[in-house]
């Protein structure tokens, strides 16, 4: 069953209709082919135009699509041999936080990422993908350990954010979330980050301090979720749709703001309805950029890693300083 | 701006600013709603006598409260991009900077001094509540990497009193990009083998305390400071239980491991200047009372023998 968002509403309706014309065929009367084309042909444009012209929180949706790839989706397509590495050795194992050695194209890549979660039960055994400190700090293990064997980190960011819970306080989450912050820069290997889906908050940046950050088109990234801006903004989580547009949280906003370095082009009509065409396209993009690291020795990719996060907001972002 | 608000505007309002009217010589505890008279106030480091509430201070306040004599010098933070969002949500971003600084007579939400402490040099960063919530934009992530490379320079400590309530939303994702810029700076510090030192005091919440608020070589809260990542409404609304006493308090993070100390605002001078005078090797440390707090050890050698 596809899930359709209430923005599609034209293109299911064009759809629905396609498939009674179809029934009807089958029942005998052959004189509806030339009209079935034709329909498809519309749904189809339909869904080129929609898909081209998509606003922040149409965007939003789409990243939080639960027909979506996860973490999970892309580690099958694109990782040969993955070995799951769990805990974080003090406390437990984050479900939320995935990660393990295997091989990207040949390449021996240390892979973590939050993981979202697949149907009602997948969700909840992942908490939505919203992470514990022991997912943190399982991260932070992982990359440290990837550090001394000299091996490449890549990590998909997809989370509403950290877990807002009593024992994710009592346990540390921000001490967790900034020693994991702490360790992306600490690096002495590429370290690549791929926003798949959503990128919540602190939640996210734990995981994305990297050489290179890249986003899906559709994916979002953002300080606070549209929502959550708005009931603190407009008083009222109805008025997302606006705070969606002010924080400026698309893939191509963070392009301009030089934020992110790549934006990695979705098949027609969103990652969920053709997860292959994403995750190879999304494979590609990590291969070019793991390839233009490939000259740096491990003190320049540390170092060009802090310059790069260094430059954001300094002369030269926007044209430079201005006064308000 | 013409001549008139630049130069007049602040010294008219110092003339009638809100300390000095007469209906402002009481202050209420926010606490425990006793009116204290403010010159008791400022007596007893702006803490309630009543109840030991630590009312919030402006960076001046607690800049003066902190270095030797009262004195130190400003450090000027670079001047970064306004506004880059063009956000407006009932309100442009652009007018509530304009309204924060005329409140405030800062520029920003971080304060950049150099001073000294015992006599050891140190640089201070101090975040202000009052303007914006304290959070954290451009300016702020600014004047961290302003503030460690003077400590660096320097060879001085960093110490960073940080109060706010996390990230500046109306900057977007530039403010969730000052985690990773704000962990720089102070791991520069750390790597220049100077101690950096971090006093959370109340609010401390949100991307602030997700990144250079929990990563001091040593980490220091004032009693009863709310401190933590998600606030307690956000957790209360998730959860849908009620939060157990103290929460997210001062006491309550140190018993459970995630901070060093607790010391009351009266003390915190002294705890940090014996501090950072043993982690630099400095000399002994001059012109600093003993604690008043029997836990905190004693600032000079004479009087080590006393302690048990
Ligand atoms: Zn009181």
């Amino acid at each position: 069953m596809e899930a359709f968002l209430d923005f599609e509403k034209p293109i299911a309706e064009l759809e629905n209709k396609i498939r009674e014309l179809r029934h009807l065929a089958d029942t005998g009367d052959a004189d509806i082919g030339e009209e079935v084309a034709r329909l498809e042909a519309k749904a189809g444009a339909l869904l080129v135009d929609t898909y081209a012209n998509l606003t922040p929180w149409q965007k939003t949706q789409v990243a939080r699509h639960p027909n979506r790839p996860h973490f999970g989706d892309y580690v099958s397509r694109l990782i040969d041999g993955f070995t799951p590495l769990a805990g974080d050795r003090a406390y437990g194992d984050d479900p939320a936080i995935r990660g393990g050695l295997g091989r990207f194209r040949g390449r021996p890549v240390m892979v973590i990422g939050h993981e979202r979660g697949n149907g009602t039960e997948g969700r909840i055994r992942h908490n939505f993908g919203m992470a514990q400190p022991e997912g943190y700090r399982k991260a932070a293990r992982l990359m440290k350990l990837a550090d001394r064997f000299g091996i490449a980190i890549l990590t998909f960011v997809d989370t509403p954010g950290a877990y807002p819970g009593i024992g994710a306080e009592e346990r540390g989450q921000s001490e967790a979330i900034a020693r994991s912050i702490e360790t992306c820069l600490s690096l002495s290997v590429p370290l690549l980050s791929v926003v798949i889906g959503e990128g919540g908050s602190g939640g996210a940046i734990a995981l994305a301090s990297g050489n290179r950050v890249m986003m899906l088109e559709h994916a979002i990234y953002s300080v606070i979720s549209p929502e959550g801006c708005a009931s603190i903004l407009w008083r009222s989580a109805e008025h997302a749709r606006q705070a969606a547009e002010a924080l400026k949280l698309t893939a191509r906003d963070l392009m301009g703001f030089g934020v992110i370095d790549t934006v990695i082009d979705e098949p027609v009509g969103g990652a969920h309805r053709s997860p292959p065409g994403a995750i190879d396209a999304t494979g590609d993009a990590i291969e070019a950029a793991f390839m233009s690291l490939d000259n740096l020795d491990g003190g320049q990719l540390k170092s060009s890693r802090r310059e790069k996060f260094l430059k954001m907001g300094r002369n030269g972002l926007y044209g430079g300083p201005n006064r308000a | 701006m013409n001549w008139l608000t630049n130069f007049v505007r602040p010294k008219i309002r110092a003339l009638v600013s809100k300390r000095e009217t007469p209906e402002n010589l009481w202050e209420k505890c926010p606490s425990c709603g006793q009116m204290v008279f403010h010159r008791d106030l400022e007596a007893n480091h702006r803490v309630c006598p009543q109840c030991d509430y630590h009312f919030r201070l402006s960076p001046r306040e607690r800049l003066t409260q902190m270095f030797d004599d009262g004195r130190y010098e400003r450090v000027e933070v670079p001047e970064v991009a306004a506004d880059p969002l063009k956000f407006r949500d009932s309100k442009r971003y652009a007018d509530r900077l304009k309204e924060s600084r005329t409140k405030t007579d800062e520029h920003e939400a971080m304060v950049i001094a150099v001073g000294r402490l015992g006599g050891l040099e140190t640089v201070m960063a101090a975040q202000d509540f009052g303007f914006m919530g304290g959070s954290m934009g451009l300016a702020v992530g600014e004047a961290l990497i302003k503030a460690a490379e003077e400590a660096v320079s320097r060879h001085a400590p960093l110490v960073v009193i940080a109060a706010a309530g996390g990230a500046r939303m109306q900057e977007g994702v530039l403010s969730l990009m000052q985690m990773p810029r704000s962990v720089i700076a102070v791991d520069d510090v750390r790597e220049a083998g100077l101690p950096y030192i971090s006093i959370l005091t109340d609010p401390t919440t949100g991307g602030v305390t997700a990144s250079y608020a929990m990563l001091g070589d040593i980490s220091i809260a004032e009693p009863g400071a709310l401190i933590g990542f998600a606030g307690p409404r956000v957790i209360e609304n998730t959860i849908r239980e009620s939060l157990p006493e103290g929460f997210q308090r001062a006491e309550y993070l140190l018993e459970h491991g995630m901070l060093d100390l607790v010391v009351h605002r009266r003390d915190l001078r002294t705890a940090l200047t014996h501090l950072l005078a043993l982690l630099t090797s400095a000399e002994a440390i001059r012109d600093v009372p003993p604690a008043t707090d029997p836990l905190l050890a004693l600032p000079s050698g004479a009087h080590l023998d006393g302690v048990a």
